[in-house]
């Protein structure tokens, strides 16, 4: 084999190469949506993909912990539903002031993420089969609260849906920004912390880190914890973004979710990948749906086809170029 | 005898039995109607066809260590195509063409979960989400996004008519469900499945030919899903892209479970497929028939499947039997 051939190779099974192509996809389709449409390369288009998807990155960040653990979430969709509708409720019924009714949702998503990783690590029950449940259970809790939307009309609330924070002479609203810093100190909890290291331990091989002396069992608890967290905190930043809350908010979000992490690079089968990826995974799909909406004659059932599409290229490449190693 | 695996999903479905026979008035009670069977039994096992048709590849699918959660966009695809084909009074394309269209549509769908699992070799959740995120729009993108209506009456006896005083979907269900249990118990090819489920690579070794064992259980799956799809069409005499068979492939993995088959592959029934899938339809018609608010029916269904996954759970057992 060439010294050619062998670095190619290098680079392409090197951990960030995956992530690279979603950053390079990225760039190459701001490009041509710059260079197809007027008005679409500017700075607060951009700003918008993250306003836009603020309550999805959020939720990207905590499934990316999940599937690095080696697990999967299918309950962030409805746990977001659920935060809507609790605080909706809370609010317009209840009269609470909205910071407690911010603390209790947050509180009750990673009380209900930590209730499913109990259960998944104490009678060893597959993570797909139990998020599962999960899943029907919050939908259900959303229609027992009450089968209609409820709007929201609390002043705190609609002031976080308004308030435009002036950045770079563009603006960003209060949720992306929050969106932003869970982000960052998702990064520094995977990568600076013991807690990051043992996930991806876990998610690497579960016999050995449990060999080496890890709480597994802890890691996994804290790991879904950890997502609904982010699911409700993600409930609250789309209640701030749609100002009400429905038993139907948030449908598929998780398979969304689960599409950005595996765009941004990480590996379904754990122990590999990057938080960060999150956003760019975000960004891509989000990028997708501004394109088409620009584009104006495109149906918007293409964004479904394109994601799909684009799912495949990033599997196949995983599989392909940087999965080798891992059977 | 308490220790066979159907016992426990049995169990479950004659104690929701029990429950209707108590609570709602008539509930065994069948008439003859026109020459039709009427009742609420007959009605929960016709309501129960399509998730049964589902349950039935899904078995397959989960025994070979896979899963496949793309059948709701499968359900939508090949009912659609019918829908289309077969269109207004007088049908664009004879039926029979129509139907053949859907069935292919549906194989073409397994084939591309099977290969993207058994050639690609892509993680099955990953595979399969891709058909599930992309049929969907693809199913749209046909309709343009419209509910397609059908007004061609001999489509509806498919999914509404009546044989011999019993609901035609229920024949093929029986026929699908015979015909794959043929093919399980009486060639090898359920011995093969079971092998794949359990060690994928010691059955290569031992000289399966597990590519195609794996293709082939998608491409099952997507059939049954393909089936299903039209069955619902002919139902609701309308196909719609949006939400034809929404959520059905966790509908069939819950009645796979139910039914005693673990998702870590290997061991599988299809029977205890489906009574699972006779559980889920008979709770879903206690709750409304009990006039319980229909939106408990997600919380209901969502403890059930806490309560039987952790009590067929080994953990649950070794904690029985030290308590014990």
């Amino acid at each position: 084999m060439s010294a050619v051939a062998t670095g190619t190779r290098g680079v392409t099974s090197a951990p960030w190469f995956t992530s690279l192509v979603t950053v390079v996809l990225l760039v190459a389709m701001l490009g041509i949506g710059g260079s197809v449409y007027p008005g679409f390369l500017s700075l607060q288009v951009i700003f918008n993909l993250l306003i836009d998807n603020a309550f999805l990155l959020v939720i990207a960040v905590g499934m990316g912990f999940v599937i690095l653990s080696g697990g999967i979430d299918l309950s962030v969709g409805s746990v977001l539903a659920l935060s809507t509708m609790i605080s909706a409720w809370l609010l317009q019924h209840a009269h609470w002031p909205p910071a407690a009714v911010i603390l209790l949702v947050l509180l009750l998503g990673a009380c209900f993420g930590g209730a499913m990783g109990t259960i998944i690590h104490l009678f060893k029950l597959q993570p797909f089969i139990v998020t599962l449940a999960g899943m029907f259970l919050a939908r259900g809790l959303c229609y027992l609260i009450s089968v209609e939307s409820i709007t929201i009309d609390d002043p705190v609330f609609t002031a976080m849906s308004q308030t435009q924070v002036p950045i770079l002479g563009g603006f960003l609203s209060p949720g992306a920004i929050i969106a932003l810093v869970v982000l960052l100190v998702a990064i520094w909890l995977a990568h600076f912390t013991a807690f990051g290291r043992a996930v991806y331990a876990v998610g690497g091989n579960e016999q050995s880190a449990a060999m080496m002396g890890l709480n597994v069992g802890r890691t996994k608890v804290l790991v879904y914890a950890l997502s609904g967290f982010c699911a409700s905190l993600g409930g609250v930043l789309f209640a701030f973004y749609m100002l009400s809350g429905y038993g139907l908010h948030g449908q598929g979000t998780e398979l969304d979710a689960i599409a950005a992490v595996v765009i941004g690079g990480t590996l379904l089968t754990g122990g590999y990948g990057y938080i960060a990826g999150a956003l760019s995974g975000v960004l891509v799909l989000g990028a997708i749906q501004t394109l088409i909406a620009f584009d104006g004659t495109l149906s918007s059932w293409w964004t479904k086809i394109v994601i799909g599409a684009l799912l495949f290229v990033f599997c196949v490449v995983q599989r392909v170029m940087g999965g080798r190693s891992k059977q | 005898m308490l220790q066979h695996p159907l016992v426990r999903p049995l169990g479950a479905l004659v104690a929701l039995l029990l429950v209707d026979a108590f609570l709602v008035p008539g509930f065994f009670h069948l008439e003859v109607k026109e020459g039709h069977l009427y009742g609420a039994i007959i009605d929960i096992l016709n309501r129960a066809a399509p998730l049964m048709l589902a349950a039935l590849g899904m078995t397959l699918v989960i025994a070979t260590r896979g899963i496949d959660i793309s059948v709701g966009a499968v359900v939508a695809l090949s009912g659609t195509v019918s829908a289309m084909l077969i269109g207004g009074d007088t049908p664009s394309t004879s039926m029979a063409v129509a139907l053949a269209a859907s069935l292919g549509v549906a194989l073409l769908c397994g084939l591309w979960n099977g290969v993207l699992v058994a050639g690609i070799k892509l993680q099955p959740i990953v595979a399969t989400l891709i058909l599930m995120v992309a049929g969907r729009g693809l199913a749209q993108l046909l309709t343009d996004g419209q509910i397609v209506t059908v007004y061609y009456q001999p489509f509806f006896f498919l999914g509404g008519g009546y044989l011999a005083g019993l609901p035609f979907s229920l024949f093929v269900v029986t026929a699908v469900f015979a015909a794959t249990l043929l093919l399980v118990k009486k060639t090898a090819l359920g011995l093969f499945i079971q092998a794949v489920g359990i060690n994928p690579v010691a059955a290569r070794l031992a000289g399966l030919c597990t590519a195609t064992l794996i293709t082939f259980v998608y491409v099952f799956c997507s059939a049954c899903a393909g089936l299903a799809g039209m069955l619902i069409t002919s139902n609701i005499k309308s196909a719609d892209a949006n939400n034809a068979g929404l959520l059905l492939e966790l509908d069939a993995i819950l009645a796979v479970t139910l039914g005693g088959t673990s998702l870590a592959g290997g061991k599988f029934s299809l029977v205890g497929s489906m009574i699972g899938a006779l559980i889920i339809q008979t709770l879903t018609y206690t709750i409304y028939s009990l006039g319980v608010p229909p939106e408990v029916n997600m919380v209901v269904k969502s403890i059930v499947v806490f309560v039987v996954c952790i009590s067929q759970s080994s953990e649950f057992k070794n904690i029985l039997r030290r308590s014990a």
